[in-house]
């Protein structure tokens, strides 16, 4: 895998990516279908579906239903992609997904946009904490955070034809560049960013960036993490999590997510009965999101490079017990 | 409409009705008011509109029906093994562990449902997607969807008919169930849907009111169906909750009933008394 992590931002953002590569995919596809439920404008899919009326399913502002369509269409062979942002697409349609999708075996990929803390200026109530908590407690379906642009376009290119519910949550704007262009990302697999003897730091999403920084202030004091994008929080990649838990003995995980139920619930779950290492979390403490600029808030939820600095010199040292 | 087409729909009617009672005295209680009701529409529509394969239940180019309010389960499985998609006495193991008939319908369990139903208004979303689907292939087939007059509360079934109407889904046919109950009293106490043909007509649906116990209305208004449009199609169906056997129609809760064997055998006396005498 080619990382070329330098700490810059893309040039692209992710809004981009998704305007490019879901027509890219309907067009290649006559079986993939795209559903929005307004807001085909927030992620540049707008104009090539209001050319496209046929292959671009504008739904209007009635996401139950538009999960339900989908799951319809899913039942006569499409291959459908719906979008809306994250709170929509995960709290607001909760039994649409279970049951019309999930248990029915209709296979749909959601997307939900401004994850966390991205949702910045649309506030507390657009703010998703527990979307993945949400996506993991349905049976047989596969979670993806989503750290860069790259990695979006690649997941997007293998999603459609994964079985079951899919979710991908993401920023709409740009985040730091992790893997090179072209760069295939294989869902299921956690991937090695970084070579470290002394803890893991497993993350995804934006905490991706936030790892890269700690790890380099950790290294002025002659502490070594290795750093892997764990971006499938389900089904999670165990054999990569047993083998850099039992290398380093020191696990942190890092997420822009409530701590119950997303990444550091799927790595305690896993490691449980398996192995004992101390494990400690970088995640929103158990409270609802607020309105402010991103910077503020990734202060406000403890999602920075020194929170991820302090848990693993705090795992370091309950390793040494 | 051809007398000998509507005796033989009124006979298929009262062997839906029979199936129905069948299944559910096998495990003595269920959704027996809500099933009944809707027994003419189903003999109607797999009696005499709908081109679907028994040996072949997922045909891509078939008739599919939706039946939104999953409770009538034990109407529709009583339908299909009539038709012959499996043995009739299967549906006698309704509601047992591991059978392939529960309560609410389940396209993954039994040949011939075409969607997974129960939570209310999800089936309305579900099959706009399969009209959908079936208007972008070009497909010259019709989905019929039975909605309960309760299950309208849900929000969930007006996002649908919006839906429906704006991507001219005249291929898809709305059977709303108007038996004037739901599981805690009558429609009118607990949320009045009062005018739903007016209703559904504002929401850019080609409707009509008909008597939904009525065989030869029934035919009438599908018939009416097939001549495309641009409008998707809404039949207000007004029916009597537990149609066809007198108990359960004078019962007021009658949404879903627990009684014993006699109660279940004199219902089934009643019915075939009723088939006996078309004959």
């Amino acid at each position: 895998m080619n990382i070329v992590y330098n700490g810059e931002m893309d040039s692209r953002a992710f809004k981009d990516v998704l305007g490019k590569t879901i027509p890219e995919l309907a067009e290649n596809d006559p079986d993939v279908i795209y559903l929005d439920a307004d807001l085909m404008s927030c992620i540049g899919t707008a104009k090539w579906g209001a050319a496209n009326p046929d292959r671009a399913i504008n739904c209007g502002i009635a996401e139950a239903n538009m999960i339900g369509v989908a799951a319809g269409l899913a039942s006569q062979g499409f291959k459908p992609i719906c979008h809306t942002f994250g709170p929509f697409a995960s709290r607001r349609v909760f039994d649409q997904v279970f049951l019309a999708a999930g248990y029915t075996g209709n296979d749909i990929t959601v997307i939900g946009t401004d994850a966390g803390i991205c949702a910045a200026f649309n506030g507390g109530t657009h703010m998703p904490f527990e979307d993945m908590a949400l996506y993991r407690a349905i049976p047989t379906a596969t979670v993806i955070d989503i750290a860069d642009a790259n990695q979006l376009e690649s997941v997007l290119h293998q999603v459609a034809d994964i079985k079951g519910v899919k979710y991908i949550r993401c920023s709409r704007k740009s985040a730091a560049k992790v893997y090179a262009d072209g760069e295939t990302v294989p869902v299921g697999k956690g991937v090695t960013l970084r070579e470290g003897k002394d803890a893991v730091v497993f993350a995804t999403g934006i905490m991706i960036h936030e790892a890269f920084m700690a790890a380099e202030e950790l290294a002025k004091e002659g502490i070594e993490i290795a750093i892997v994008d764990m971006f499938t929080v389900k089904p999670l990649d165990k054999e990569c999590l047993f083998k850099y838990a039992k290398e380093t003995g020191a696990v942190v995980t890092a997420e822009n997510h409530n701590k119950i139920g997303g990444l550091y619930s799927a790595v305690t779950e896993a490691l449980a009965g398996e192995m004992e290492v101390p494990v400690e979390y970088v995640a929103v403490e158990d409270v609802y999101g607020e309105v402010g600029p991103q910077d503020y808030l990734r202060e406000r939820f403890d999602l920075t490079s020194d929170h991820i600095v302090r848990k693993v010199k705090k795992v370091l040292s309950r390793k040494a017990k | 409409m051809d007398a000998e087409l509507k005796k033989s729909l009124q006979k298929f009617a009262t062997q839906i009705r029979i199936g129905t009672v069948e299944s559910i005295k096998s495990r003595g209680f269920g959704h027996i008011g809500g099933a009944l009701s809707v027994c003419d529409a189903l003999a109607v529509l797999y009696g005499s509109q709908m081109t679907v394969d028994p040996k072949n239940p997922k045909m891509p180019e078939r008739d599919k029906l939706v039946c939104s309010k999953g409770h009538a389960g034990p109407a529709v499985y009583a339908t299909l093994a009539l038709k012959g998609f499996y043995p009739y006495d299967e549906i006698k193991t309704l509601n047992q562990p591991g059978t392939n008939f529960p309560s609410h319908c389940d396209t993954n369990k039994t040949p011939g449902i075409d969607m997974t139903t129960g939570s209310l208004g999800q089936g309305t979303s579900t099959a706009c997607g399969i009209a959908l689907a079936d208007k972008l292939r070009k497909h010259n087939n019709r989905t019929f969807l039975i909605v309960g007059d309760g299950e309208i509360n849900e929000g969930q079934c007006w996002e649908a008919f919006m839906f429906a109407a704006a991507k001219k889904l005249s291929n898809l046919v709305v059977l709303i169930d108007w038996n004037k109950k739901q599981l805690d009293g009558y429609t009118k106490d607990v949320l009045p849907n009062e005018n739903l043909d007016a209703k559904m007509a504002a929401f850019g649906f080609e409707t009509v009111k008909i008597n939904g116990n009525d065989v030869e209305a029934l035919y009438e208004a599908l018939e009416n169906t097939k001549k495309g449009g641009d409008k998707p199609y809404a039949i207000v169906m007004d029916t009597v909750k537990g149609c066809g056997v007198t108990e359960v129609e004078e019962t007021m809760g009658n949404h879903s009933m627990t009684v014993g064997a006699e109660k279940f055998d004199a219902w089934l006396s009643e019915l075939n008394d009723k088939l006996a005498a078309m004959e």
